[in-house]
């Protein structure tokens, strides 16, 4: 594991430890809500009748957990290489400009399907080039990938105002809810009565076995997790640190920006300001709360799904802010490493 | 804002710069022992929000912004708990830390939410104000301007010219050596971040209760908390050219709303976005500083905005110091 990770042991049986952070968070909550003359039970069934309960609520948590899951499948890379791509919104927002940019092309020149296979392949593209670019910050610029991220996050936020306000505004006014919805024929489409789009589904649980694979099994994974966890060791195996980094962000941010194409293409048809939704950062907690492992992320990013999802409903029900989710989720990474830290101190003391 | 006047754009850069110079320079001496606070975005944000409701409860002011640098002290607690006395990685916890400050603002400010609250009255300074020029730019102000102006002497002043300073940079450079010089480095990075927490808090409520009154959900001052971090880089850790850049930063921020009126074909929200990233890819420039050589003109002017950060920065402390 990379150098920073050094101190997050790993637990006998990471379920239980799961379920353990988890209860103790809720209980903790709990305890905060009544203190708060709110009830605790009534705002859990919410959150799950809002998530779980019925096929139309569940397939739309799915719709979530598809960005949710590509992204944190990326940020696996980035991890495992030692870097904090916090750049990953950006990344899914720079792909989503360049899958709209082909989404919105007419007349076709190819027939719909393939059309819109390569607007997808187009938002990968952009996604990548936007993580090499906070690559090339951090090696040439002297810009640590935080900072270089967070940037380039504020220039990408820019230009999808700029575009959704100037030359890709709607018919007749220009408005923060989008640009035009694109040709039926290019969505990619939902069966009766799901809320997402099997293509979608398929694609990122392809994708996830395909970086388990990779991370894994393979040289490149190898040469990711030497470059992070010993950089000098790694350069006397003639590995060349900078390309082996470069690379692993590219990936990272053409996996965040396939999810970006795949909002738009899949789930609202067109170019939103808010097409990310914050789940890069969510992203981010996600591979926090798994250790650092393959296993458990798309577990962790399906509980976190059903928080978004169930938390949407909270503030028309219960009038309490949607953010309720954000709070159980930070702080379950939080006693995650509390607990990590205490179970660090018990091992050293013994 | 259609006729410019110089003396009214100085004074609204020294408003807009001072709740980055409370966050910068609380966050200069966290970082200058060694201990990077992360969640800077979402600790602000929770000072705001604790600020705004704790005045309109109390109807006080004073208890107001007491209450958002506890907030702030608290949430930096939870980073000396699990960062410093635990040992794990600073940067996971103050990432964490970000977004549940963030999330639980939102959330404990939800029934404040575009309320009318207190706000602080602008308290002119007697004679001082009648000064031409600087009377309007310096003396007349609200309360947490002047503190942000007054705190940075007094910061400079406590890292530089006292023992605790003294200590207190001893340990971001080599605990080891602090520890067998008898100096606890824990108890000093501890006390370093619970009052880099506390001032960072302070910088919430000096949004929150003056210079972007009101609490909602945006608050509007996202992103502020990213860019502090970013200025102590650009500073290089002194707190006076961090303050350079705080009102460098404030400027780039009011030239945004004076340019959307220039260039009125272009969407407003695109000027309320540019300073962020500007302000960051100057960090460029006090990379190219560090590698500059000085003889040249150019590396002089540069090697100005270049210094080394703490050695011990972001490190967790050696195993046989408890």
């Amino acid at each position: 594991m990379p150098q920073f990770l050094h101190r997050s042991i790993q637990w006998h049986s990471p379920l239980l430890r799961l379920f353990l952070i988890v209860l103790s968070v809720l209980v903790v909550l709990s305890g905060l809500l009544m203190l708060l003359r709110m009830s605790p039970l009534q705002i859990g069934y919410a959150l799950v009748s809002g998530s779980v309960l019925s096929w139309s609520k569940f397939s739309y948590t799915l719709s979530i957990w598809v960005p949710l899951l590509l992204c944190s499948c990326g940020l696996l890379y980035t991890f495992r290489i030692g870097l904090w791509n916090i750049g990953i919104e950006g990344q899914m927002i720079f792909g989503a400009i360049c899958a709209t940019m082909l989404l919105r092309l007419e007349p076709f020149a190819f027939p719909p399907q393939l059309h819109t296979s390569l607007s997808i392949l187009a938002g990968f593209a952009g996604g990548a080039i936007w993580g090499v670019a906070a690559g090339l910050l951090r090696r040439f610029g002297g810009v640590n990938e935080i900072f270089g991220g967070l940037g380039l996050n504020f220039v990408a936020q820019g230009l999808i105002l700029w575009l959704i306000l100037g030359p890709w505004k709607r018919n007749g006014i220009a408005s923060m809810s989008g640009t035009d919805l694109f040709d039926r024929q290019l969505w990619l489409v939902n069966p009766k009565g799901w809320q997402v789009a099997p293509a979608s589904l398929a694609l990122a649980a392809a994708i996830y076995l395909i970086s388990a694979f990779l991370l894994s099994y393979t040289r490149l994974g190898l040469q990711i997790r030497a470059c992070g966890q010993s950089p000098d060791a790694a350069r006397l195996y003639k590995i060349d640190g900078t390309k082996i980094s470069l690379l692993a962000i590219a990936i990272c941010g053409g996996i965040a920006g396939l999810a970006g194409s795949l909002q738009t293409a899949a789930v609202y048809h067109r170019l939103l300001p808010a097409i990310s939704s914050g789940y890069g950062y969510l992203g981010l907690l996600v591979v926090m709360l798994g250790g650092y492992r393959v296993g458990p992320v798309p577990f962790i990013a399906l509980l976190f799904s059903c928080l978004v999802a169930g938390s949407i409903q909270l503030p028309i029900v219960l009038h309490i802010d949607s953010s309720l989710s954000g709070v159980i989720q930070g702080g379950c990474v939080l006693i995650a490493l509390l607990f990590n830290g205490l179970h660090a101190k018990r091992r050293s003391a013994s | 804002m259609t006729d410019f006047s110089l003396v009214s754009f100085i004074t609204a850069v020294v408003v807009m710069a001072a709740p980055l110079i409370l966050a910068a320079l609380g966050e200069t001496i966290t970082e200058k022992a060694g201990v990077v606070n992360l969640s800077l975005d979402g600790t602000i944000l929770l000072g705001a929000m604790a600020g705004f409701v704790a005045s309109s409860l109390s109807g006080s002011l004073f208890l107001g912004f007491l209450s958002a640098g506890l907030a702030g002290s608290l949430a930096a607690g939870v980073l000396a708990l699990i960062g410093i006395r635990l040992r794990q990685s600073q940067v996971a916890v103050g990432f964490a830390l970000t977004f549940l400050c963030r999330d639980l603002a939102y959330f404990f400010g939800n029934p404040f939410a575009r309320l009318k609250g207190e706000q602080l009255p602008i308290i002119p300074i007697p004679l001082l104000e009648e000064i031409p020029f600087f009377g309007q730019i310096l003396f007349s102000h609200t309360a947490v301007i002047y503190a942000s102006i007054l705190a940075i002497p007094c910061c400079h002043y406590f890292l530089y010219r006292t023992r605790y300073g003294l200590n207190l940079r001893a340990v971001g450079e080599n605990p080891a050596a602090c520890w067998a010089r008898g100096i606890n480095p824990l108890r000093i990075q501890i006390q370093a971040t619970l009052l880099g927490g506390f001032l960072v808090g302070t910088a919430g409520a000096a949004y929150s209760l003056a210079v972007k009154p009101g609490w909602g959900h945006p608050q509007g001052c996202e992103g502020i908390g990213w860019i502090c971090l970013a200025l102590v880089i650009f500073g290089s850790w002194n707190p006076l050219r961090v303050v350079f850049g705080a009102y460098f930063f404030g400027m780039l921020q009011l030239l945004g709303i004076y340019c959307q009126d220039v260039f009125p074909s272009l969407p407003a929200q695109i000027f309320q976005v540019a300073p962020f990233p500007l302000m960051i890819f100057t960090l460029i420039f006090v990379h190219l500083g560090r590698r500059q050589p000085l003889q040249s003109r150019l590396g002089r002017i540069l090697h100005m905005f270049s210094g080394k950060p703490p050695q011990w920065l972001t490190r967790t402390l050696p195993d046989n110091i408890y």
